[in-house]
Parts: structure tokens; C-alpha cells; sequence
């Protein structure tokens, strides 16, 4: 009884520690606190002149999210503390979902996506503002070794719902098509399927968590075909038009070409502080104009045409 | 000696409350992961209303068409088939290594083998994922002209993967075999296979197994390892050499873009939640066989 007795002490006092932490690390501090947070240098005395709009260097920013944005949300991150000493951009990967969720919940400054808060189950997507920030092309990948340069919308959409399954059938040599395919959550998968596949269902083909392995796998495997982002073709793997249309910026820009996506940085609430101004300085046009394009974006400025979170395309 | 009792008894009292604030705080940390993964895992049948038999049994995984369908039999399928397969390669050359490092060849077994496996366990899994990746699938792919990212490549990985284990765990138990049963079998005229198949092996039955089953339970729950090899389709295989998917990969390809809350998510958790009671039905059969375990 007195082991026991002593047993039930020491849970209750663990049972307390831990509810003692808990509470504590409960509380994030999200973007509207940190301004508590003691800032490293004074604020306002690292002014620098280029083009940046009023920083205060106390709030740290973090961008949570899409893997297919992160690289360019952290070369800009990068140009972006280099001009403004003292302010701190966090770029982490995790999902186009993660990005959503995690702004969503405060836990984030900004929320990187490759679709619409609005095509997310469980995302209060009236509570999110949206910043398009650039747009991304995304194509059919073959290997070299297909001797096929062009399908038309109703062959993609035969060999990927699984009815064509040689290469022969669309004018190639007599291989076998092998599908490789993303997660079902992943954007690039939505992007592709909405606007390539016209929302018809994908066969069962081998699935990859990354585009870097996608591409590895086209690459080395005869007869495979999947989709990238065009900031992931290089010569290993070729791209196919569609309906003789080939995915270039120019045919991007007017939607001649149609398969493609805003990639978006969500804030909750109206951009504020650093957030606001590292917004901006993505959509300046010193970001626009070198750093996406040098990695395989298209700028949100070049777009001749508008699309809505139901994929309805406007003239701009 | 009257300090020195005192001392003595607050360094026990000390003592104690450490050892059980320690071993309270590891009961609490299991209980709160358990009643954790069930509550998020049990919402898919609660609040979302999948049938547990639909999620159990049916082939189809869809959680965001029109209408959901939540049906993980391939993923179960697909983690028994790379585990037993995995178990099936590794334990007979795990225990045979054993029976080398312990019964055959001692010295240079002790000296250099022992030391070589416990380094292998050492190895990152993701480092196996690797090196599957890189020389296993294309060696497949050239093989038997397929795919190469197959239930074979998985099984191979993994095998490689828990022998290791099995092999450690096999050369402690065999080495527990008292020395007197052997002499005995030695001296009724048995030749040493005789000892070895008969007496030896026989004793050690239960630390085998042991050793099987503990491997098999790292093969179950490892994902990165498998889900670099195995193609994560979700279908059926018909064969050795198609692709498949399980259960751990499903959860790590699915869990960075879908939303805390949403049926999906919670479908995931659901498939978490089957992975702990499968690690907890390994455990208990251990601890099954840790009663049968001592030689008599």
C-alpha cells in the first residue's frame, strides 16, 4: 500500500510537471506577440536604402510550406536579410497542407501553397489573404528515350486513366508505358489533374513523395512518363506538348498552354510588419524579373490572364 | 554512525524518487501517446462515420474523390507481405550466422564477426533505402525487365535491414545454452551436427524465435527504408516483382499536405493507430515467448 501510495505521489507531481510545460509551450508566440521577444539589433538604426519599405527588424518572420516554392521563398529570403540587417525570414518546407494549416492556426507568419486555400478541405479560407507570387507551368516527362514529342489532351488523358498502356499506340516505339504518379494530396498532382486530365481519375501507377525522385525515376526507367513543375526538367527528362502546344512562358502567360499554377503565400489576416514587406519585396520587380525566372518560375506580373480558385480564366 | 545512517537514508530516499519520477514519467509518455493516436485515429469511424470493416477490407483509397472511399487492405497487405517476406529471407540466414559465430567457428566469430553485425545495426535505415534505391531496383529492373521498385526490392532491403538484429539476438540465446547439454549429446555418440540441429537449436527455440520476431517487428513499422523501393502503388500485387505500398508509406507520403482535422488526415492517424496495435500484438507474443525461454 505505502509503494503504491508513493507510486501516485510521484505520477501526480510528473502529471503536474508536464501540465506545467505544457502550458507554457502552448503558446507559440504567433506573429501579433513577438513583439515582446527581445530583437537582436535596434530597430529602425539598419535602415538600408534599396527600395525596402519601413521594417521593424523585432518580428521574426516564418514561411511554412510547399516544397516546389521553397526554393525560391529562400533565395528571396536570403536577398531579402541581406538588404535589411536584422530581420529574420524562417523558410521551412512541409506541404502545401502544412503552409495552409499551419497559417491558418498562427503558427505561421506565411502559409506557401501551390493551390487555393479554397480547394483544401478544412482550410477557413475567409479568414486568409491570398498573395500570388508567381506561377509555375507543369508538363508530362518522359524519358529521351520515348520517341514521342507531342500528345493530344485525350491520349495524356488515356495513358494516365491507364486505357493506353504502350507507346506504340500514340506513335512511339512498342514499349510499355509505366505511370509514375505524386501522393494524392500533393498540388502538383491537383494541378495536373484538374487542367491535363480534365478531373479524370489516374490509374494505380508507382507513387513518389518528391518531384526530385519522380525525375530520377523517368529518367532511368524506359517507358515511364509523370508530371513536373517546368523548374524541374533539365536533360534527363523531356517534356511533351499538349496538343501541340509546348509549355513555354509565352504560352503560359496567355493560357494557350493550360496547365499551370499560382503559387501562393497566405497570410492570416492583412500582411503586417516584415511580413508585409518581404511580400512586397518578392513582388518587386528586381525579385520578379531575375530571381524567378532563374529558377524556372514564370512572374506573376508577365500573366495575360486571371484564374480563380474554380479554375475559371479571365483576360487581365 | 549516526550521520552516516543519515546520509545513507536521504541518498536512498533520493534515490528512489528519481528511479520513480523517471519510470512515472515513461508510463505517463506511453499512456498519452496510446490515448493520443486512438483518439485521432478512432475520429475516422466516430466522427467521420467510415465503417471500421470498409476501412479494413475494402481496395480502394481515395479520401478526397466523390465519394471518399478510406479502404486500406493494400496498405495491410502490403506491410504483412514485405515483413514476412523480409523474415522468411533474414531468419534462416540470421540463425545460421549464429550457429557459425557460436558453435562452428567461436573465436573468429567473437573477435570479428559479433563486433562487424553490431555495427551493421547501427545503420541508419534510410541509408539501406539508399543503396536499395541506387543498385537494388535497377539490378531487378535489368533482371526480370520490369519496374524494379517491387515487393521483392522492399522485402530484400528489409532483410538485409533485420538481419542484423535477428543475428545478435539468435547468437546471445544459442550462447545460453548451458555447455552440459551439448557435452551430453556429445558424449552419447551424437555427431556435432546431431548436437547442433537436435540439442542445441532445439533448446534455443523460444530466444529464436525471439530474435525473428523482434526483426520482424522493425521490418513492420519501418517506413523510409521501404518506401524508397517499393513504388507505394496501391493495388494489389500479383507478384513478387510488382510494387506495392504500406502502411508506413502511405502515412509519410500523405501527412505533409493534408489538413489537422480533416477525414483524410484522420485517416491517416487510423492507419497510425494499426501500426501500434500490430507493435503491440509483436510484443506481446515476445513476451510470450520470454516465458517458455528458460532452459531446463
Amino acid at each position: 500500500m505505502k509503494k503504491l501510495s508513493k507510486m501516485f505521489m510521484a505520477l501526480t507531481f510528473v502529471g503536474a510537471l508536464l501540465a506545467g510545460c505544457g502550458s507554457n509551450s502552448a503558446a507559440p508566440a504567433p506573429a501579433g506577440q513577438s513583439t515582446e521577444q527581445p530583437s537582436t539589433p535596434a530597430p529602425d538604426a539598419n535602415q538600408n536604402n534599396s527600395g525596402s519599405t519601413q521594417t521593424n527588424s523585432g518580428e521574426p518572420v516564418t514561411a511554412v510550406g510547399s516544397t516546389a516554392l521553397q526554393p525560391l521563398v529562400e533565395q528571396t529570403a536570403k536577398d531579402f536579410m541581406a538588404k535589411n540587417q536584422g530581420v529574420q525570414i524562417q523558410v521551412q518546407g512541409g506541404g502545401s497542407g502544412t503552409g495552409l494549416s499551419q497559417v491558418a492556426s498562427g503558427a505561421a507568419t506565411i502559409g506557401n501553397s501551390d493551390i487555393f486555400a479554397e480547394e483544401k478541405q478544412g482550410i477557413p479560407a475567409g479568414e486568409l489573404v491570398d498573395h500570388k507570387v508567381a506561377v509555375v507551368g507543369m508538363a508530362a516527362a518522359v524519358s529521351p528515350k520515348v520517341k514521342v514529342d507531342n500528345l493530344t489532351k485525350q491520349q495524356l488523358i488515356d495513358i494516365f486513366t491507364g486505357k493506353i498502356t504502350n507507346w506504340k499506340e500514340v506513335g512511339g516505339d512498342d514499349m510499355k508505358i509505366t505511370l509514375v504518379n505524386r501522393p494524392k494530396s500533393s498540388g502538383t498532382r491537383a494541378t495536373f489533374h484538374k487542367f491535363a486530365l480534365d478531373g479524370k481519375e489516374e490509374a494505380e501507377g508507382i507513387t513518389e513523395d518528391s518531384s526530385g525522385t519522380v525525375r530520377k525515376i523517368i529518367s532511368e526507367t524506359p517507358g515511364a512518363i509523370g508530371y513536373l513543375a517546368l523548374s524541374y526538367f533539365n536533360d534527363s527528362v523531356k517534356a511533351l506538348k499538349l496538343d501541340g502546344v509546348e509549355a513555354t512562358p509565352e504560352n503560359i502567360a496567355t493560357n494557350k498552354y493550360p496547365v499551370w499554377a499560382y503559387e501562393h503565400m497566405y497570410t492570416k489576416g492583412e500582411a503586417t510588419g516584415n511580413a508585409k514587406a518581404f511580400l512586397e519585396f518578392i513582388l518587386s520587380d528586381e525579385v520578379q524579373k531575375k530571381t524567378v525566372t532563374e529558377l524556372g518560375f514564370l512572374p506573376i506580373t508577365d500573366m495575360k490572364v486571371e484564374r480563380d480558385a474554380e479554375g475559371k480564366v479571365t483576360q487581365k | 554512525m549516526l550521520t552516516r545512517s543519515k546520509r545513507q537514508f536521504t541518498e536512498n530516499i533520493t534515490g528512489k524518487t528519481v528511479a520513480m519520477v523517471c519510470a512515472g514519467l515513461l508510463v505517463i509518455v506511453v499512456l498519452s501517446i496510446t490515448y493520443f493516436i486512438a483518439s485521432k485515429g478512432l475520429s475516422t469511424f466516430f466522427v467521420n462515420g467510415v465503417s471500421i470493416s470498409e476501412f479494413l477490407t475494402q481496395l480502394k483509397w481515395d479520401p478526397e474523390g466523390e465519394p471518399a472511399r478510406y479502404g486500406v487492405f493494400p496498405f495491410i497487405l502490403g506491410s504483412f507481405l514485405v515483413t514476412a517476406l523480409a523474415a522468411l529471407i533474414a531468419a534462416p540466414l540470421g540463425i545460421g550466422a549464429a550457429i557459425f559465430m557460436t558453435e562452428i567457428f567461436p573465436g573468429f566469430g567473437k573477435k570479428v564477426l559479433k563486433p562487424v553485425i553490431e555495427l551493421l545495426v547501427g545503420i541508419p535505415s534510410v541509408v539501406y533505402g539508399y543503396v536499395g534505391l541506387t543498385l537494388l531496383v535497377p539490378f531487378i529492373r535489368e533482371q526480370f525487365d520490369v519496374l524494379g521498385f517491387s515487393l521483392l526490392a522492399g522485402g530484400l532491403v528489409l532483410a538485409l535491414m533485420i538481419l542484423p538484429t535477428i543475428t545478435s539476438v539468435a547468437t546471445d540465446a544459442i550462447e545460453a545454452v548451458p555447455q552440459d547439454l551439448r557435452n551430453a549429446s556429445l558424449a552419447l555418440g551424437a555427431t556435432r551436427w546431431q548436437t547442433i540441429w537436435n540439442v542445441v537449436l532445439h533448446s534455443s527455440l523460444p530466444g529464436c524465435l525471439t530474435a525473428v520476431v523482434l526483426g520482424m517487428a522493425r521490418a513492420f513499422g519501418e517506413a523510409l527504408a521501404v518506401q524508397m523501393v517499393i513504388g507505394n502503388t496501391t493495388k494489389l500485387p500479383g507478384s513478387l516483382l510488382d510494387p506495392i505500398s504500406t502502411l508506413t508509406s502511405g502515412i509519410t507520403l500523405n501527412m505533409g499536405n493534408t489538413i489537422q482535422g480533416t477525414p483524410y488526415n484522420n485517416a491517416l492517424w487510423s492507419m497510425a493507430l494499426l501500426l501500434l496495435v500490430m507493435s503491440f500484438v509483436f510484443i506481446m507474443i515476445l513476451r510470450l515467448l520470454g516465458r517458455k525461454r528458460v532452459v531446463k
